[in-house]
């Protein structure tokens, strides 16, 4: 069953990210993938994360399409200008990618190509009104298609997003992604359930599924290094101690990760989880939340 | 006003290597304003420039003039008779005041000491914050009169993203997330619901534009 399927089945929904390589090897990630391909819904597969120049998404959702696998191809605008947006959003249907998350994407500034030319010709709202576009046969200039796509759009939202301001245009923007043609979200990585208990009752009546994040902690160093530097991800003091104090970090990961989901999955559709190399736990992660 | 920044010494004193005689010349506007390129820095740069080349042991001409701006033909023609006497004028206005010479002088040739930076506003203790990028569609009106096209690093116009973190911008933590600025304002005026409906067609004119007497009217 692909995404879509799973996500009209309203079964709880499951899925991973994997982020391709600085090069042309693809052996580990596709090994990755297939470690976890039985128990995930879709496979996320990231767009030069972090600003960082890397294997394309398009690319390697297409290798894992050829495997049976579903994929979710997060795009942003970073990179590519409104021709190119259109243009690559074909190319992946034409080689097997249904589901698109549209994101607006890190700044270049942040990477390690700071010089490059940060394009951002639309943002993620605007990408979403464009996937819409093409999936009803049209271009953005009104031009009808030889063939259109018909993608399953989704969209990101930050429940942690850290201040009264950013929290309320984090749900303004939700509505406008929702507007703009958005069929799921996947959140930002969240370690507190009270947080997005609270998240969720504000955003009840939008009637969406939403997939909450987890992100496997593989250090205290990793923890403290996300509170100070990712936006809208806070480890609670608690889990930073369980990671500083544990004898196998392995372990406690997973428990953490586990723990978390038990904890959330009965407010939200499903679950997004950020393994960052780790993707091979993910199973056992799963099988202590009892999924 | 237009903020323009000295380029480094190095990169001056190698772009005039090979001539003898330098008109280092000042402009009265922006760049007075900002502390760049007025009377007192040509005063600094010609006084520089003739220690470095006096430590090499090499001759050199350096002159020194102000006009009240380089991009104004009137003003130029002020220089005609002086610049003559001169291999080169080193310009300390704009990009703008560079070419208003190029384009009244048809000798010597201008060669530019700053780096023209951003359209910016004092802050009043001495610094200056680029706030308008001239995109050629003011949303200011939906915005509380704050600016996102230059004030948001990626120039988001359904912000912020998910990058602004403890009210900063993830691409220069010296920067607020402008729209969280917004959305601030927005709320003291109590127009939060303006947050909805921002929509802005940003245009991308072919270069270089015009602005012609029938269109100023």
């Amino acid at each position: 069953m692909g995404f879509r399927d799973a996500l009209d089945s309203r079964k709880f929904l499951i899925t991973a990210e994997i982020g391709p390589g600085k090069g042309t090897d693809t052996d580990a990630l596709l090994e990755d993938a297939e470690a976890i391909k039985e128990k995930i819904d879709a496979i996320n597969v990231t767009d030069l994360q972090s600003s960082v120049m890397r294997l394309g998404s398009m690319a390697v959702c297409h290798l894992l399409r050829d495997r049976g696998i579903d994929t979710i191809f997060q795009m942003t605008c970073r990179d590519r200008n409104i021709l190119a947006l259109q243009s690559d959003l074909l190319s992946a249907w034409v080689l097997g990618v249904r589901n698109v998350l549209a994101l607006t994407g890190d700044h270049t500034t942040m990477g390690d190509h700071p010089q490059a030319k940060p394009v951002f010709d639309v943002d993620s709202v605007g990408l979403l009104r464009i996937i819409g576009r093409l999936n009803e046969g049209f271009d953005m200039s009104g031009n009808e298609l030889k063939g259109a796509p018909d993608f399953l759009p989704g969209a990101v939202v930050n429940p942690g997003a850290d201040t009264e301001a950013a929290l309320e245009m984090q749900i303004i923007k939700m509505e406008k992604k929702i507007e703009a043609g958005a069929k799921f979200i996947q959140t930002q990585g969240v370690y507190d359930p009270d947080i997005f208990e609270k998240f969720m009752r504000r955003v009840e009546g939008f009637n969406i599924p939403v997939l909450v994040g987890i992100i496997l902690l593989k250090s205290a160093g990793m923890a403290k290094f996300m509170n100070k530097n990712v936006a809208g991800v806070f480890v609670p003091e608690p889990l930073i101690k369980e990671m500083e104090t544990t004898k196998d970090k392995s372990k406690t990961s997973i428990g953490i990760a586990a723990r978390l989901i038990k904890d959330m999955k009965d407010i939200c559709q499903g679950v997004h989880i950020m393994a960052l190399g780790w993707e091979k736990k993910i199973p056992i992660v799963l099988e202590q939340a009892g999924l | 006003m237009i903020v323009a920044e000295r380029k480094p010494l190095a990169e001056i004193k190698e772009m005039i290597s090979s001539y003898k005689k330098v008109l280092v010349l000042g402009c009265g506007s922006c760049v007075t304003v900002c502390l760049t390129g007025g009377k007192k820095q040509v005063e600094m740069l010609a006084s520089a420039l003739r220690a470095m080349k006096k430590a090499e042991g090499a001759e050199i001409v350096i002159g020194e003039r102000t006009i009240p701006r380089q991009c104004e033909p009137k003003f130029v023609d002020q220089i005609t008779e002086e610049a003559s006497r001169y291999d080169v004028i080193l310009s300390m206005a704009c990009g703008i005041g560079v070419q208003g010479i190029v384009e009244r002088l048809k000798k010597p040739p201008v060669i530019p000491a700053m780096n023209t930076t951003f359209l910016g506003m004092a802050d009043g203790k001495g610094n200056f914050d680029e706030v308008c990028l001239a995109c050629g569609n003011c949303l200011l009106g939906f915005t509380g009169g704050i600016c996102p096209v230059a004030r948001c690093a990626k120039s988001l116009i359904n912000g912020p993203c998910g990058g602004s973190q403890r009210g900063l911008c993830e691409a220069s933590k010296d920067n607020p997330c402008v729209w969280q600025l917004i959305y601030n304002r927005l709320k003291e005026l109590d127009m939060l619901h303006l947050l909805k409906n921002v929509s802005h067609k940003r245009k991308w004119p072919v270069h270089p534009q015009k602005l012609s007497k029938e269109d100023s009217g």
